[in-house]
């Protein structure tokens, strides 16, 4: 555990645990008999739905800390990214073992023809680097400049995302509208940020200038 | 004196003749009641049907449980959800109902939910039901054919299609307050399909009057088609000289054609026909042309391009 002290450590756990219940849940529905008429339908859309979610905490965490003036937030962050991983990977593993039982042909036909599979698919792509770079070993190794680099990568990924579910919406197109109204403030915020630090580092630079 | 007069026995205590002789009626709707109870069902609406004739038309295909059938619904009227359906529409009232069929013909009707049922014997029929959604169901209709309806009302030569309207009543069905569709929800047949003996008007399923959330009192059941066309909680049938608007494909032309014949050649532009789940099950199957009804309606379409006319 990366946590020297106690309350860090707690905290810690708390947020692996938070992260761990929808699943928790989903094997207590299964087992109740509480999946529905259609539970693999469910769980492909919950895993999914889940792994958005998370990666939508996960981009909140970064202006929460600044807003909220708690740089410790931060440290949690990978957690919860590296949870998103999980579920959008299981909601993958759902769709090509379970609901196509490996059928390949019909999978490869999906991904080439169906726009919200092709994104989605994409989607995931960009999200296996982030993965798999995600240890304190990696970020040595890339160096701290590319490692958040590559890692901005997830402002292209969660819309991404939201595009995929609002593509495969029927027709209550509600949910997913919602979740890209907040995704546009995450990254609005960032925006603006950018904008303004960018403003800022010019005036001091013509300041500089002047002096 | 050991004979008692009964002093607390007066008048309105003695059991009005009428129910003493329904007495049996009552045990059994209560029985009816205590059964639907189990099964999740609003107990106020499941009543026995009596059926004349049962016809399986399914194979030997297992009907999907009646717990999935009344939990696994769309009906929007309630709600967008698969649940919604059963968690909304509970207390919507079925009776009384009327049912005008007008439009042209030679004799318009207004009927009562009862005398539909009594006018016509009501038969069982076994039918697979495929959703537009690539899932699909094994459903134990009962109804009667749409055809004798429409057989006494006299159709004009001039009536080429037949459209369906739901009730129309935001106060009782809370899926019309957004507007999701245009309500009240329209379907349409054309007259050779409307008059197929396939072609149904179902007033229960399991042998029992017909949950609300499946379109209760009276829906249509056209299964070699997508699920969609058969309109639910149906007030309203004209028959019309002009291809009437539907609506899905006012919702979204380009998704939901007018005929929706079930057909694993033709996707969905954004998800494959070629297979469903048969809800219950763990593998997909194939999805069959006409949802495995071409022998009786193939007939129909014969010339049209399907690919066109989808």
């Amino acid at each position: 555990m990366p946590f020297a002290n106690m309350r860090d450590r707690l905290i810690y756990l708390a947020v692996w645990f938070a992260c761990l219940g929808p699943i928790l849940w989903f094997i207590f529905q299964g087992f109740t008999d509480d999946l529905g008429a259609n539970p693999i339908e469910y769980i492909i859309r919950q895993l999914g739905v889940w792994g958005l979610r998370l990666l939508m905490v996960s981009l909140a965490i970064t202006p929460a800390a600044k807003l909220l003036r708690q740089p410790r937030l931060i440290r949690y962050r990978r957690t919860v990214g590296l949870w998103a991983f999980a579920y959008i990977a299981l909601h993958l593993s759902t769709y090509v073992g379970i609901d196509h039982f490996f059928n390949w042909p019909e999978i490869g036909k999906d991904i080439l023809k169906r726009p919200y599979i092709t994104i989605g698919m994409t989607a995931f792509v960009l999200l296996v680097p982030l993965a798999v770079t995600s240890t304190n070993g990696m970020l040595r190794r890339l160096g701290p400049k590319n490692w958040k680099r590559l890692h901005q990568l997830v402002y292209v990924i969660v819309p991404l995302g939201v595009t995929h579910y609002y593509l495969l919406v029927k027709k209550d197109v509600r949910p997913p509208v919602v979740y890209g109204v907040i995704v546009t403030i995450l990254l609005g915020y960032r925006l603006y940020a950018w904008a303004r630090q960018r403003r800022e580092r010019a005036l001091k630079a013509a300041a500089k200038a002047a002096a | 004196m050991l004979i008692r007069s009964a002093p607390d026995l007066r008048d309105c205590d003695v059991t009005d003749r009428g129910l003493y002789l329904r007495r049996r009626e009552f045990i059994y709707g209560a029985g009816a009641l205590a059964a639907a109870g189990t099964l999740g069902l609003s107990a106020a609406e499941a009543a026995p049907l009596k059926v004349a004739k049962k016809t399986n038309l399914a194979g030997d295909e297992k009907p999907t449980s009646l717990k999935n059938i009344t939990s696994y619904n769309n009906f929007y009227e309630f709600g967008t959800g698969k649940e919604d359906p059963a968690a909304n529409a509970g207390s919507f009232k079925t009776r009384p109902w009327t049912v005008v069929v007008d439009g042209e013909c030679m004799k318009p009707m207004r009927f009562s939910i009862d005398d539909l049922t009594k006018r016509y014997p009501l038969e069982e029929r076994i039918y697979r039901m495929r959703c537009v959604e690539a899932w699909s169901m094994v459903i134990p209709w009962v109804g009667f054919p749409l055809a004798s309806l429409l057989n006494d009302v006299q159709p004009t030569a001039k009536a080429k299609f037949v459209t369906f309207e739901t009730l129309n009543d935001p106060k009782q069905m809370p899926g019309q307050r957004d507007r999701t569709l245009d309500w009240p929800y329209r379907e349409g047949l054309r007259i050779d399909e409307a008059t197929n003996p396939l072609t149904l008007l179902a007033v229960g399923m399991y042998g029992e009057t017909m949950p609300n959330q499946n379109g209760a009192p009276i829906r249509l059941v056209t299964p070699w088609k997508y699920g969609f066309k058969s309109a639910k909680s149906i007030v309203h049938i004209r028959l019309q000289e002009r291809q009437p608007a539907t609506s899905w494909n006012l919702a979204n032309a380009h998704e939901y054609g007018f005929y929706s014949n079930v057909n694993p050649e033709v996707d969905h532009p954004r998800w494959s026909q070629a297979s469903e789940r048969r809800i219950g099950e763990f593998f997909r199957r194939k999805t069959l042309p006409f949802n495995g009804y071409a022998d009786q309606v193939a007939s129909l379409y014969r010339g049209m391009d399907l690919q066109k006319n989808f």
